[in-house]
């Protein structure tokens, strides 16, 4: 067998070095938050957003464009016979799942190093609440990345794939969202960050993301077969 | 060393089904190894399934399969690895180039990057593809494609060749540098599917009839 972290490099190296080479799925996903941003801005006629509608501007946001990659994250795979090839290698079927889900967290974090500080740009009265954040955003991220490459996987051969995936996605999201805004909506007041419940919510959020990379782990292998 | 069993794949009464419809029926075959098998049928006689079967791609339904000392689907994992498949798709990225797809294949395969690469210098050099290497492989023909395919089956130097039209796509010349690297020379035990029965007398040790999922003829 070929190490799983030699195979997981080779497999996450390859995704990465495509995307930044088509660009694909990361300037979609952008521009999609941006539009987003600029439409509540004007629809909500406020420039100013804070607590409870900041956190949840903000996530329904990165959800959805979250999303968009999510569709397309085993495209190539489907399309150009790279389950095959994986399938044909002495790789552990898990390693795939676990190089899916890498590249994936990845696309999130570039997501929002460009998407976070616009938010902030259009919404925030000051930016001390964003160094918080970022533990928030990573519990996130990791909880969407192994949801999603899961649902992805499970979706792609389907030709009505773009519907399934947040019709199986979209529901089963909705405990890590919850944790989500309820860890940033207080970091996100006007007056400046507070911390209530930012704990609580951050350890949901480690629960979720445990819960989802391990069963993603379990049962990829199963997923694979014909 | 790669241990080699004397019979390279047997099988008894294998089966395989797509829901209602029969692909693979009663199949017994044994090959030793070092021989060819020329795999012959129409269209829809299960030819192909036969060989993703082999490759450890699809689950048999029914039957026994041994291959290479591997009962499938058991022991499928043992197997990976020593299989070269050329099947009816490349398995390319299109958006790397042919370098990085062979690259990235000799990783899966556990070579390390000095021998992966060497190795993928010689067989691009065999196939004739070392001049367009670098490029994209959107940007290759339909022939160039399927030579960098036949460089891909072979790069981690695989015991047994499952070979699905290999000729497929590729002109004269592309024919007769791909029987270097997976012809009868290779060396390797094959399955070569094909619609040419003339190839039987100068290829093939054995010969299996497809029709319908069973055999014609074996």
């Amino acid at each position: 067998m070929t190490s799983s972290l030699t195979a997981f490099k080779a497999i996450l190296g390859k995704d990465l070095r495509t995307e930044l080479r088509t660009m694909r799925s990361l300037p979609a996903m952008v521009l999609f938050a941006v539009t987003t941003f600029v439409i509540f801005r004007f629809g909500l006629d406020r420039t100013v957003l804070s607590g409870s509608l900041a956190g949840g501007v903000l996530w329904m946001t990165l959800l959805f464009a979250a999303i968009l990659g999510i569709n397309r994250i085993f495209l190539a795979e489907r399309e150009e016979g790279g389950f095959d090839a994986i399938r044909l290698a002495p790789v552990e079927r898990s390693t795939l799942f676990l190089a899916k889900a890498a590249a994936l967290f990845t696309y999130l974090v570039v997501l929002e190093l460009i998407v976070v500080p616009t938010f902030a740009l259009f919404f925030l009265p000051h930016w001390s609440g964003l160094v918080p954040l970022i533990p928030v955003l990573a519990g996130a991220n990791l909880g969407l990345a192994a949801l999603g490459t899961l649902i992805s996987s499970m979706a792609v051969n389907s030709r009505a794939r773009d519907l399934l995936v947040p019709l199986l996605l979209l529901p089963l999201v909705v405990p890590l969202m919850i944790a989500a805004t309820g860890a940033s909506a207080p970091l996100l007041e006007a007056a400046g960050p507070a911390y209530d419940d930012y704990g609580t919510w951050l350890l949901v959020m480690a629960l979720y993301d445990g819960i989802f990379c391990l069963v993603g782990y379990a049962v990829f292998e199963f997923l694979l077969e014909d | 060393m790669t241990e080699r069993a004397e019979t390279a794949i047997r099988l008894r009464g294998l089966g395989r089904d797509y829901g209602d419809r029969i692909a693979l029926d009663g199949i017994d075959l044994d090959l030793a190894t070092g021989q060819t098998l020329l795999v012959l049928g129409p269209n829809g006689s299960g030819k192909t399934t036969l060989l993703r079967v082999l490759a450890t791609l699809l689950r048999p339904g029914r039957g026994e399969v041994s291959v290479l000392g591997s009962e499938l689907p058991g022991d499928s994992w043992k197997l990976r690895g020593r299989i070269g498949y050329v099947g009816h798709e490349p398995l390319l990225y299109e958006d790397l180039t042919g370098r990085e797809n062979l690259l990235f294949h000799a990783r899966l395969h556990g070579l390390d990057r000095d021998r992966a690469e060497s190795r993928i210098e010689a067989d691009l050099e065999s196939m004739e593809m070392g001049r367009r290497a670098d490029d994209r492989v959107s940007e290759f023909s339909a022939g160039m494609r399927q030579r960098i395919a036949i460089c891909r089956a072979v790069l981690h130097r695989p015991d047994l060749l499952l070979l699905d039209e290999p000729d497929s796509n590729l002109d004269p010349d592309g024919r007769d540098l791909a029987r270097r690297l997976i012809g009868p020379a290779s060396g390797r035990t094959r399955v070569l599917v094909s619609h040419e029965p003339d190839r039987a007398g100068a290829e093939a040790d054995r010969v299996l009839e497809l029709a319908h999922g069973g055999t014609v003829a074996a």
